[in-house]
């Protein structure tokens, strides 16, 4: 399997007045091509920073990350703009739509900034609209949609550059449990169509659609290894540590 | 996918969000520019103004002559003199002038006039204090007046002193606005004199007393007759040069011929003066340079107003929008683009004022229409775009710049 992604030690430590606070403090792990990744953990624990570095929208403050290659951890602000541009989907839980714009544009956003002409920007945004089932909604805005419907524009938007990695931070977590479902459907579907996916939850039954679960506390890594379909409760888990 | 194609759609995408914004703040917006209003309003306005007052001058003085010499007692636009002194000088009289005629050799022509201001009638109608000017036939070459009807009074008249006049155009307009004035007889003080010729439209009020338009020519010697002694009033001789590269020589010329006409010593000053247009020209530049520092002093201060505003207003746009630049940087915007996003939008909000003050001088304009024929300038267009452009570029950097600099995982967070 290619590998797509190395993190080695890395950590981030936030300066809150005088006081340190380690959200990340020596984490490593590897990523390959179609994996399907589900992120664990308590609240505050570090898994949105993770999220955050691995989306390159955050640089650590210590440790080497590899993307496809190349060193991350070197990179100036327009060289990061440019790989969440073209290699990044990025999934939130609150959605993050721009509420004037309707949903083809919303979908197109990303292929402005990488100069694609209008004609193709929007065939590859309806296209992209299309594949998460929202091909009857292109014009809405978001205020026009259900939280279900806005999670897949989002999820468009994030698939529409052919990113090497589609990241989601809890994309279930606003949503009702019916609704998430069919939105974690969505995203098996697009692992079996060959993309790459970290998704954050809090839930277990959502972590089960993964292949492998890392689950982080105090910023370290507890875990990492397959699913662990028996549905056992967090505490009661033995793992030695997945490294 | 070039880089300079992706500047291109970024700019697009720019514009559309500053035109998107604008919309949804259509108040807030028109408020914010209310300085680049006036400010704009107030740039333009002096131009046109300025460039009307320029243009009426030169036809004006192109009428009148621009190669022209005035022999006169009074120095017209020469303050060094004081004025007591001016009033001591002998008059000039009709044979200085004859004795400068015969004398000089420069001049293309030369002509005496004296001028009294009268009421002039015909049947009910009245034109009331108007510049009557005596002179003689050939006046006419010492100006470049052309006619509307008849002609200028020909020698035979002037020598005799014949009841005839040439009437201005306004006056004309005024007293026969038919336009059928030719061998009409009008009254002055109740002496009939039949009209020859009317000029064309000559100058305008900028000329003063100067302009043409506003007066009536006689025969120098009906104003002798009727109205004052000879030696009443001191005449002023009319001296025309062949082109503007002789009007120093026949100036020095003049002086010379008429120090030894007056009978002056060497050890005694001039007891004439010697007048140029030149003296109008700085008399309108003074009003002109008045326009100017008013309308400069009201661009500036309302243009830093304006763009203190705009700032003020973008700024409280970034901050709103902190939320939307996050996301925008999370799919891949660009520190530039963000700084561009949000200068187009301030330069949008300024052209718009740009757009709105040039259109309230465009009526301001069409009031200044009244008095002095002119249209707004194209250039005085494209310097209202350039000033609200750059108010809107300067004024807009700072916020942008804040927005550029943004943290995305902050902004994100921004609730
Ligand atoms: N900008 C920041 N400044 C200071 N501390 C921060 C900042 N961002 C995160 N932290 C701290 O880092 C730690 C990890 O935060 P993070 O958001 O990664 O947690 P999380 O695992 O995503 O939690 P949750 O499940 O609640 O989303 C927390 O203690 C948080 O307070
Ligand atoms: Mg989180």
């Amino acid at each position: 399997m290619k590998n797509i992604i190395t993190i080695k030690n890395i950590a981030k430590i936030y300066q809150v007045g005088t006081e340190e606070v380690h959200a990340l403090r020596d984490v490593s792990l590897t990523i390959d091509e179609n994996e399907y990744v589900a992120i664990m953990g308590p609240s505050g624990s570090g898994k949105s920073t993770l999220m955050n570095m691995l989306g390159c929208l955050d640089t650590p403050t210590h440790g080497l990350y590899n993307f496809k290659g190349k060193n991350v951890s070197a990179m100036n602000d327009n060289e990061l703009a440019q790989i969440r541009n073209e290699e990044i989907g990025f999934v939130f839980q609150t959605f993050n739509l721009l509420p004037r714009s309707n949903a083809l544009h919303n979908c197109e956003l990303p292929l402005i900034y990488s100069g694609v002409p209008s004609y193709e920007r929007k065939e590859r945004a309806r296209e992209a609209l299309e594949s998460v089932g929202l091909g009857d909604r292109v014009h809405h805005k978001p205020n026009e949609l259900s939280g279900g419907q806005r999670q897949r524009v989002a999820i468009a938007r994030a698939l529409v550059t052919k990113p090497a990695i589609i990241l989601a931070d809890e994309p279930t977590g606003n949503l009702d449990s019916k609704t998430g479902e069919d939105i974690m459907k969505l995203f098996n579907e697009l692992h079996q169509r060959g993309n790459t996916i970290i998704l954050v939850t809090h839930e277990e039954y959502i972590a089960e659609h993964a292949a492998r679960v890392i689950r982080i506390k105090d910023g370290l890594i507890e875990s990492d290894g397959p699913v662990d379909k028996r549905r056992v409760p967090v505490g009661e888990t033995s793992f030695s540590g997945g490294k | 996918m070039s880089r300079t194609t992706a500047f291109f759609y970024e700019f697009k995408e720019g514009l559309l969000i500053a035109l998107g914004a604008i919309r949804a703040n259509k108040i807030r917006s028109v408020l914010t520019t209310l300085g680049i209003v006036i400010g704009v309003a107030a740039v333009v306005l002096m131009s046109t103004a300025i460039k009307a007052i320029d243009t009426s001058f030169q036809e004006g003085v192109a009428s009148l002559g621009s190669d022209n010499l005035y022999i006169d007692k009074w120095a017209w636009f020469n303050n060094d003199i004081p004025w007591w002194e001016l009033r001591n000088r002998r008059n000039l009289t009709m044979e200085d002038f004859e004795r400068y005629q015969e004398l000089a050799k420069l001049p293309v022509a030369s002509a005496p006039s004296v001028w009294t201001n009268q009421t002039v009638k015909y049947e009910e109608r009245s034109v009331e204090f108007i510049m009557v000017t005596g002179t003689t036939n050939d006046y006419l070459e010492t100006t470049n007046f052309s006619f509307e009807y008849g002609r200028f009074f020909n020698e035979l008249e002037s020598n005799g002193a014949r009841n005839v006049c040439v009437l201005g155009f306004e006056i004309a307009d005024q007293l026969f606005p038919l336009g059928d004035a030719i061998d009409k007889e009008v009254k002055i003080q109740g002496k009939k004199y039949k009209v020859v010729g009317v000029l064309e439209k000559q100058g305008s009020f900028i000329l003063g007393n100067f302009n043409p338009d506003q007066q009536i020519y006689v025969p120098i010697g009906t104003i002798f007759k009727y109205f004052q002694n000879q030696n009443f009033r001191s005449i002023t001789i009319n001296v025309r040069a062949e082109n503007s590269l002789m009007v120093e020589a026949t100036k020095e010329e003049a002086i010379g011929i008429m120090r030894q006409v007056r009978g002056l010593t060497y050890d005694q000053i001039d007891d004439f003066s010697i007048n140029q247009q030149e003296g109008l020209l700085s008399n309108i530049n003074e009003t002109v340079g008045v326009i100017q520092i008013a309308g400069l002093f009201i661009t500036g201060l309302s243009l830093i107003v304006g763009a203190i505003g705009i700032m003020n207003i973008m700024f409280v746009s970034v901050k709103e929008r902190t939320k939307e630049i996050g996301i925008r940087k999370a799919i891949g915007a660009k520190s530039r683009t963000i700084l561009g996003q949000f200068i187009y939008e301030s330069a949008a909000i300024c052209l718009l004022g740009g757009f709105i003050g040039l259109f309230l001088a465009f009526l301001g304009t069409l009031i200044i229409n009244q008095y002095l024929p002119t249209t707004i300038q194209v250039d005085a267009v494209i310097l209202a775009f350039v000033i609200s452009l750059a108010t809107g570029v300067i004024s807009g950097f700072a916020p942008a710049y804040t927005a550029a600099q943004l943290d995305p995982v902050e902004a994100l967070r921004y609730e």
